[in-house]
């Protein structure tokens, strides 16, 4: 069980408010990603729910109980820290059997659970090391271990991926959905990473300054971003956004649309350009493109190779139905 | 950062290096010297560096006049005592001041310092007066409790400095382990910090060991230490260098020999902090 619930949670740091009133519901099982620029409060909220700050005013619910007085130890869930936060000292067998051990489980109960998590984990030969002696990818995979043995009502990830070098993020991004499918318990990821948060998450939390702008599942941000904020942040490479006569013609004070959802030719379209730079990937090919009206530079996505060079003239044109129409105010027309 | 050195100048900076050490080295090394000689040898003009008759005479003296090993052991109570229980307050105290710091951490942490800048001198009169009011006057126990609380705010300090190097993340996942406070700073911030708790038992011991100013004016026979055992030969009158000589060398030796030994922990210890 692990349904998390947030009734106007707020947090001051002195006079500053991290966290306004917050309410926000975490359903049982559910893999939640918390996403943001940094000093978004992303981090800040996580360390709420996980008991490691004390909340200015509102409330936290675990299964119904209120928590919001509980010291971490107490509420039954398991953190996985960015720097990995493994205990030097001690061996690898020695770290995942920490919290069994304050758990205060008997040895055979421990030896059991722990060899299982380092079968789970590819870790078995590696347990009578000490953390120093390991690789970044092992030690995250320490620090997960120690934190499935408990067998928690939720996981708590802040940012686990960011120390590692990109091939290894991948991989583990895998690992951990794997993980999440296999478990089936509640996890809740923070990062500020939109491509882990589009791959992993059932539901995208989109923070902005402690507010909430967005909620939903990756694809609902992704097609029905509510605001300007949601529909730049979500997507890569970002939404291209248009803002004066060109806007108003659709009747919005500014219009959206996706470096995917534009057409691409040689002869003929709706804005013509010079390519600036072209980023020839193989699998797709992103140009950016200069318009000749001399607005904002506009990125396009081709499908596979597109032979494009620095100062070749291009046309583009908008896919209709993909574009997205903002009021001045930053919200989505529907 | 290198630079080149010529072998002229590493030359001149070596001998001047050991001609320091040798110079702060030496009123040790003359103490050692006159333990082995006659009294009269002692104030013999000009005085005699090694070429004299050496003997061990003053020490069977010293021995047969005093009982040394009721000191050794008083010294090493009232050392290690004070070096022990200060630890176990000091622990608690550098947690709370390096983790969970308040707008007044600093300023407590100045104001301990302070009380370091006070002459002890100053508040002999109502120590003493409070020693004989609870009867601790020349007592271990006494003894122990005032070095304690002498020291305590260079072991706050040490200890600080060091758990300000621990990862306060370290110590939140052990919380969210579910270690309860106690659990927490035995089994986790304890033993990383092992190194600097070692350090700063040793420096507080050796600094134990040499109070002087509390131990000669608390104790008189049961509780005296080392550092009266010298006292009690230092005498206006009658000649007395030698078996001095020979009492300090005795005084000095088990510590001496400690520091020896744990010289590359002490060093770690003192510079600690210094170049990060």
């Amino acid at each position: 069980m692990g349904r998390i619930v947030l009734d106007k949670v707020t947090k001051r740091f002195g006079s500053v408010e991290v966290i306004p009133p917050l309410d926000l519901t975490i359903e049982d099982g559910e893999f939640t990603v918390f996403v943001g620029p940094s000093g978004c409060g992303k981090s800040t909220l996580l360390r709420l729910i996980a008991g490691l700050e004390d909340l200015s005013s509102g409330k936290i619910e675990i299964d119904g109980s209120d928590v919001s007085a509980v010291p971490p130890a107490k509420r039954g869930l398991a953190m996985v820290f960015q720097s990995y936060a493994l205990y030097p000292h001690m061996s690898v067998r020695k770290n995942i059997a920490f919290p069994l051990r304050m758990a205060k489980l008997d040895q055979a109960e421990i030896d059991r659970r722990v060899s299982n998590a380092a079968q789970v984990l590819n870790l078995t030969d590696y347990l009578d090391r000490r953390p120093g002696q390991l690789s970044g990818g092992q030690r995250q995979r320490v620090a997960i271990g120690r934190a499935i043995v408990r067998e928690p009502s939720a996981f708590l990830f802040d940012e686990p991926l960011s120390n590692l070098d990109a091939a290894l993020r991948v991989g583990m991004r895998l690992e951990i959905s794997e993980l999440h499918k296999r478990l089936e318990t509640t996890m809740i990821y923070v990062t500020h990473d939109q491509v882990e948060a589009m791959t992993m998450a059932d539901k995208i939390v989109v923070l902005r300054a402690g507010n909430i702008e967005q909620v939903g599942s990756p694809l609902d941000l992704y097609n029905q971003p509510r605001n300007r904020f949601v529909a730049g942040f979500i997507g890569s490479p970002r939404m291209n956004f248009l803002e004066g006569a060109v806007a108003a013609k659709h009747g919005a004070h500014a219009i959206g649309f996706r470096p995917e959802h534009l057409g691409l030719s040689l002869t003929e379209g709706e804005w013509k350009g010079k390519v600036g730079v072209a980023e020839h990937l193989g699998s797709d090919t992103f140009l950016h493109v200069h318009p000749e009206n001399g607005g904002e530079t506009i990125t396009v996505r081709v499908d596979g190779e597109f032979s494009a060079r620095h100062g070749d003239i291009v046309y583009l044109t908008p896919i209709a139905d993909k574009i997205h129409r903002f009021a001045a105010d930053g919200l989505r027309i529907q | 950062m290198s630079r080149a050195v010529t072998t002229r100048r590493k030359t001149i900076n070596t001998v001047l290096a050991w001609s320091i050490g040798f110079l702060i080295f030496f009123p040790i090394l003359w103490t050692i010297l006159t333990s082995f000689k006659t009294e009269a040898q002692a104030i013999n003009d000009p005085p005699l560096f090694l070429f004299f008759d050496w003997t061990l005479e003053n020490y069977a003296v010293v021995q047969e006049r005093s009982d040394y090993m009721r000191f050794l052991w008083n010294s090493v109570i009232i050392a290690g005592g004070s070096t022990l229980i200060g630890v176990m307050i000091a622990i608690p105290a550098a947690w709370s001041m390096a983790f969970v710091p308040s707008k007044r951490t600093k300023d407590i942490l100045l104001w301990m310092l302070s009380t370091k800048m006070l002459p002890a001198v100053g508040v002999l009169y109502p120590i003493y007066l409070i020693f004989i009011e609870l009867g601790l006057l020349d007592t271990r126990i006494g003894l122990v409790v005032v070095i304690m609380l002498i020291n305590l705010p260079i072991i706050v300090w040490m200890l600080y400095t060091y758990f300000k190097e621990i990862p306060g993340e370290i110590l939140e996942a052990a919380r969210m382990d579910g270690a309860s406070l106690r659990e927490e700073i035995i089994y986790v911030l304890t033993p990383m910090a092992v190194p600097g708790i070692a350090s700063t038992i040793l420096l507080n011991f050796i600094l134990a060991w040499n109070e002087a100013f509390w131990t000669l004016n608390l104790t008189a026979a049961q509780a005296a230490p080392l550092t009266a055992f010298i006292a009690s030969y230092s005498s206006p009158e009658g000649l007395f260098y030698a078996k001095l000589s020979a009492a300090s060398t005795m005084a000095i030796a088990p510590i001496l020999i400690l520091g020896w030994f744990s010289q590359k922990q002490l060093v770690r210890g003192l510079t600690f902090g210094a170049v990060k």
